[in-house]
């Protein structure tokens, strides 16, 4: 055993822990810096599911039944994985229109009915209080075991004032209104609880890991061993089959039972609902909670067999509780930090529970229960009166107090009869009821306020009647003799065996007779009424949540607003600050029902109002509070199909110049984008004509200033005159070449070049190139190698082009093998698809930036003494592409270039002009 | 003493018909075939005026006219600047580079020399 102080310092110290991340967590988010807006933390903020019933009485469960505690976490895997969707759905309509708990969401679809609404809160309140008290029962009995030896009894009487749990109770609320009511802004998400959420999921499943691995691998030679010794002894044996505890009769029934219970409770349970729906923070989350969660239950399951037998097996019939197992297994062996651990992770599943649940809970009380009352009073109805954020905050902290006490009464009076399942499935089976209200308010338009206050009623006193009842009466509260007999001793109205439904256990017989009451008065009544028309405006809002953008939400409200009259209103409620930033941001489009005059609101402001108010008080109390401040006129069922109809009407003609205004900016863009095209060819042509103009100059000068000196001095020497005479036809030359290039270049380019496609072999061809410039290789003094595979490549093209290209490669290399030693390799290497040609010098090399541009228009290399014109390239690129080839350069600087050409087999097809006559032209380049 | 002329210039035709020009017109002629020669010189043998060609491999005379204008012990040194291009950037840009004249090419034997020797004080 620990001593009792230390016990609780360590769960205070913990507690503090919590505080202090839930602190740490606010500021993050005050300062736009969410630790929250995490998949993984929404993830595990949802397994705040498991509560201390999964701790200590999964345990207590496999104990007595086997694998029975599994369809508690069936239930909810398969909602999250089948039914992510109807989360999302959920996720999208509390968005929408603020909603913050489950009353809320069921009252504001059936017309904002205040009745709905209270009448939720009320089963509620009554179906989860004995889950609170299970989670004081698991925290107290817990603590009891660990502070007590173990041959001593903790069974001692103590009168109510003595007993810890009460103080545990008060504890426990305290620390929950410091954490869920501490801000006067009521309306926006607890960051701080839902990251102190996530921790204590984390907490408690490794606690309940380590607590397994120290039971089957500290106490058993692991899972075998245990499942061995279990299946050794007779009784335990029955525990690992299918049919275990009696319940072989109506197994599938209650499996089926349970599951779906489970399902429904994990979608409407209240912490549930404020975790998934109200606290999440981007939908997309869900993505991942939708296998993270089902994975942790997994895990927070896996040991929970295998401590159960080992528990019995180690304990024997001594009696230990086997809810209390967990603690009970390390404290024995001696292992007291570890126990302690244990106790702490409990303290987390149970603290996560009370806080989450009291926080909603206290949420709705105030908005549902308090609020309205409150607005039948003069005093709050009046359009007077100061800011009432305080006195909300008050009303919720008082619930708070209240919801726990109540917990504790329970705990008191009925806790001890029970296993801490057995109370839990109550709760579940009460939440259940909102089931069908829900559901059908999501998917289905037909509805009626009538209906669900029909169901709700039918579902909840089946409910009391089958199961509430007979708890109590079990406790010894009450007579059990109208559970034996049937009240006043008629027999067919005993209620765990209505109308003589016998062969079910009590859990599915009430939840057959409570969901099957529920469902046929809201469908029946539902189908037999008329919804008004706010109820018809709703479902429409509710079901196709999804089909409309925030601005085309039809705004169903008519009336005459006045702008100071809403104000002061949204101060009172949400203070001065934020009633501010609502009027600052004025709306977007027009809606229906604008009013021109000044000082007066359009319909979608007053019901921006409504909906701000909504978050803080409930849509039912807002609904109420709006009425009374501003004039309206009665809504029927023909205005809001008129104003549907607006709606729709308004969002296809938006819908339109939507359209028009997209296809406009693409033709801004076309436009745009075809005048850069333009400017660019503008830059090109003038780049062009400077190169032209200067590559013409530059010969001209040489024999402009010749001549005009030959011309001015007669008594040049006859040498120099014969030197510059020589120079003046080179230069002349040049000049008739250039502009020879300058009209092939744009002749090709323009498509009205010449062709001549002949067969014809290119071994021949390159040869003759090879020979025609062989001489001046020799005056260099050097090399020039061709290297072919086969004597002879047939292709089809025009043989004076492919001399050109050849030429211009070859005398390209020319320029640039060094004085000595130079050497060009031409290699032709034959394919399936075409024939490659490669001229490789050993010159200086092409820098990597420099190789794409060399094809351009008068690109000259820095490096060349010796000078083209500077459209032998690109005038041979053009020729290759022509026959459908293509030509490239690979160099590596400092060891030499290799020009390459690819000419395809087929190319002779893209040369279709019928031959003609064409103008001689130079078609080398010898000189530089 | 003669005054020194550097001719920066890559088109070996045109540096011939230049210097044949400079020396007939009495001065001593210096040739640089690129831009980083021609500085080069420049820095060393201090000529009274470069012919510099816009156009050049290395620097370019633009480069070669800014370097010079901006190391302070070639304040002496003047510069006319040739250039075949002619666009009226080409121009606005040498002479916002400090070169003393401009000439476009292909120009007149005439003038040049003309130009030449009113800029060196027409003496040889």
């Amino acid at each position: 055993m620990l001593s009792a102080p230390l016990v609780i310092f360590t769960a205070f110290a913990y507690l503090v822990l919590l505080f202090a991340i839930a602190w740490y967590a606010d500021q993050r988010a005050a300062a736009g810096r969410s630790i929250i807006a995490s998949p993984w933390v929404y993830a595990l903020s949802i397994a705040v599911y498991a509560t201390a019933w999964t701790y200590f009485g999964s345990v207590g469960r496999a104990a007595v039944d086997g694998i029975w505690f599994l369809p508690i976490y069936l239930g909810p895997t398969l909602a999250m994985i089948l039914g992510w969707v109807v989360v999302r759905k959920m996720i999208r309509i509390a968005r929408t229109y603020r909603i913050t708990s489950v009353a809320d969401f069921i009252a504001s679809r059936y017309g904002k009915s205040p009745l709905i609404a209270g009448l939720v809160t009320l089963i509620t309140v009554v179906g989860i209080v004995p889950y609170i008290a299970l989670q004081l029962k698991a925290i107290s009995s817990g603590y009891a075991i660990m502070t007590t030896s173990p041959g001593e009894s903790s069974l001692v009487e103590v009168s109510w004032w003595q007993d810890s749990t009460l103080y545990l109770a008060l504890a426990l609320a305290g620390f929950i209104m410091l954490f869920g009511t501490r801000h006067l802004d009521m309306t926006e998400r607890h960051e701080g609880m839902v990251a102190a959420i996530a921790f204590e999921s984390l907490i408690k499943l490794v606690a309940f890991l380590a607590v397994g691995l120290f039971v089957v691998y500290g106490l058993f030679n692991g899972i075998g061993d245990v499942y061995a010794q279990a299946m050794a002894d007779a009784e335990l044996a029955k525990l690992l089959r299918f049919d275990t505890g009696g319940h072989a009769d109506y197994i599938f029934s209650q499996w089926f039972a349970l599951i779906l219970l489970a399902m429904l409770a994990f979608l409407f349970l209240p912490r549930q609902f404020q975790i998934m729906v109200v606290e999440n923070v981007d939908e997309r989350h869900l993505k991942r909670a939708v296998w993270v969660f089902p994975v942790y239950l997994l895990l927070i399951n896996l040991f929970v067999l295998p401590i159960a037998l080992a528990g019995l097996l180690f304990f024997g019939d001594n009696g230990a509780n086997p809810d209390l197992f967990v603690l009970s297994l390390p404290l024995v062996t001696g292992q007291e930090a570890l126990a302690l651990f244990v106790f702490i992770g409990g303290l987390s599943a149970a603290t996560g529970m009370v806080i989450v649940e009291a926080i909603a809970v206290s949420t709705m009380v105030c908005n549902d229960l308090v609020m309205p009352l409150l607005l039948r009073t003069r005093r709050f109805r009046g359009r007077q009166g100061g800011d009432l954020t305080r006195l909300l905050l008050m009303i919720r902290r008082l619930a708070i107090v209240i919801l726990l006490l109540l917990g504790y009464l329970y705990f008191y009076l009925a806790g001890e009869a029970y296993a801490l399942v057995s109370i839990g499935l109550i709760s579940f089976a009460a939440v259940a009821q909102f089931a069908p209200a829900a559901l059908g308010g999501m998917y289905w338009k037909g509805g009626t306020r009538a209906g669900v206050l029909a169901g709700l009623c039918a579902g909840f006193a089946f409910w009391i009647y089958t199961l509430m009842l007979p708890s109590i009466a079990k406790s010894g509260w009450m007579s059990t003799d109208f559970v034996d007999l049937g009240p006043f001793g008629l027999a067919w109205l005993k209620p765990e065996q209505f109308l003589g439904l016998s062969g079910l256990d009590n859990l599915t017989h009430s939840l057959f007779w409570s969901l099957f009451a529920n469902i046929g008065a809201f469908v029946g009544v539902s189908l037999w009424t008329r919804p008004a028309a706010r109820e018809a405006s709703q479902a429409l809002l509710f079901v196709d949540v999804y089909n409309r953008s925030h601005d085309h939400q039809p705004v169903f409200w008519q009336g005459r607003a006045r702008i100071e009259d809403l104000k002061l209103l949204a101060t009172r409620f949400l203070g001065p600050k934020r009633a501010e930033q609502l009027f600052e941001a004025r709306p977007g489009p027009p809606g229906q029902g604008a009013r021109p005059d000044r000082g007066y609101a359009d319909a979608r402001l007053v019901q921006r109002v409504e909906t701000q108010l909504a978050g803080a008080i409930g849509s039912a109390s807002a609904r109420v509070m709006v009425a009374s401040a501003v004039e309206e006129e009665d809504l029927g069922l023909e205005d809001v199909m008129r104003i549907l109809d607006e709606a729709s009407q308004l969002r296809v003609h938006s819908r339109a110049l939507e359209d028009k205004s997209r296809s406009l900016e693409q033709a801004t863009r076309e436009l745009r984008a075809a005048n850069e095209e333009l400017k660019s060819l503008d830059r090109l042509k003038d780049d062009f004509m400077s190169s032209v103009t200067h590559e013409l100059r530059t010969p001209l000068t040489s024999i402009r200033a010749l001549t005009e000196m030959m011309l001015d001095d007669e008594d040049m020497p006859n040498e120099q005159r014969q030197e510059f005479l020589a120079i003046i036809v080179t230069e002349t030359e040049r000049l008739s070449r250039l502009v020879g290039q300058v009209l092939d270049m744009a002749r090709i380019e323009a498509g009205h070049a010449d062709w001549h496609s002949t067969e014809l072999d290119l071994t021949e061809v390159v040869g003759q190139a090879v020979n025609s410039i062989r001489g001046r290789f020799e005056e260099k003094n050097a090399r020039l190698e061709v290297h072919t595979e086969r004597p002879s490549l047939p292709i089809l093209a025009d043989r004076d082009r492919l001399v050109q290209v050849m030429l211009n490669l070859l005398s390209n290399a020319l320029k640039f093998i060094p004085e000595d030693g130079g050497r060009v390799d031409v290699q032709m290497t034959d394919s399936e698809r075409g024939i490659t040609v490669t001229v490789a010098d050993n010159g200086p090399g092409i820098a990597p930036e420099e190789q794409p541009r060399i094809f351009e228009k008068f690109h000259q290399l820095d490096e060349g003494r010796q000078r083209g014109s500077g459209l032998g390239l690109p005038i041979s690129r053009q020729i290759v592409e022509h026959f459908g080839g293509r030509m490239w350069v690979e160099s590596t600087p400092g060891e030499g270039a290799r020009f390459s050409f690819f000419l395809p087999r087929t190319s002779g097809a893209s040369a279709p002009e019928p031959p003609s006559g064409r103008p001689a032209r130079e078609r080398n380049e010898h000189h530089g | 003493m003669g005054s020194k002329i550097l001719i920066a210039d890559d088109e070996p035709n045109i540096v011939i018909s230049l210097e044949y020009l400079m020396r007939r017109e009495g001065y001593e002629v210096e040739v640089a075939r690129d831009g980083d020669e021609a500085l080069s010189m420049i820095q060393r043998d201090r000529p009274d005026l470069v012919l510099l060609d816009a156009m050049m491999p290395g620097k370019s005379g633009f480069e070669v006219c800014q370097a010079v204008r901006d190391d302070d012990r070639l304040a002496g040194t003047q510069i006319l600047m040739l250039t075949a291009k002619g666009r009226e950037t080409d121009v606005a840009k040498g002479k916002a580079l400090g070169a003393d004249a401009y000439i476009i090419k292909p120009f007149s034997t005439r003038e040049l020399a003309e130009k030449v020797r009113s800029m060196l004080g027409n003496e040889p």
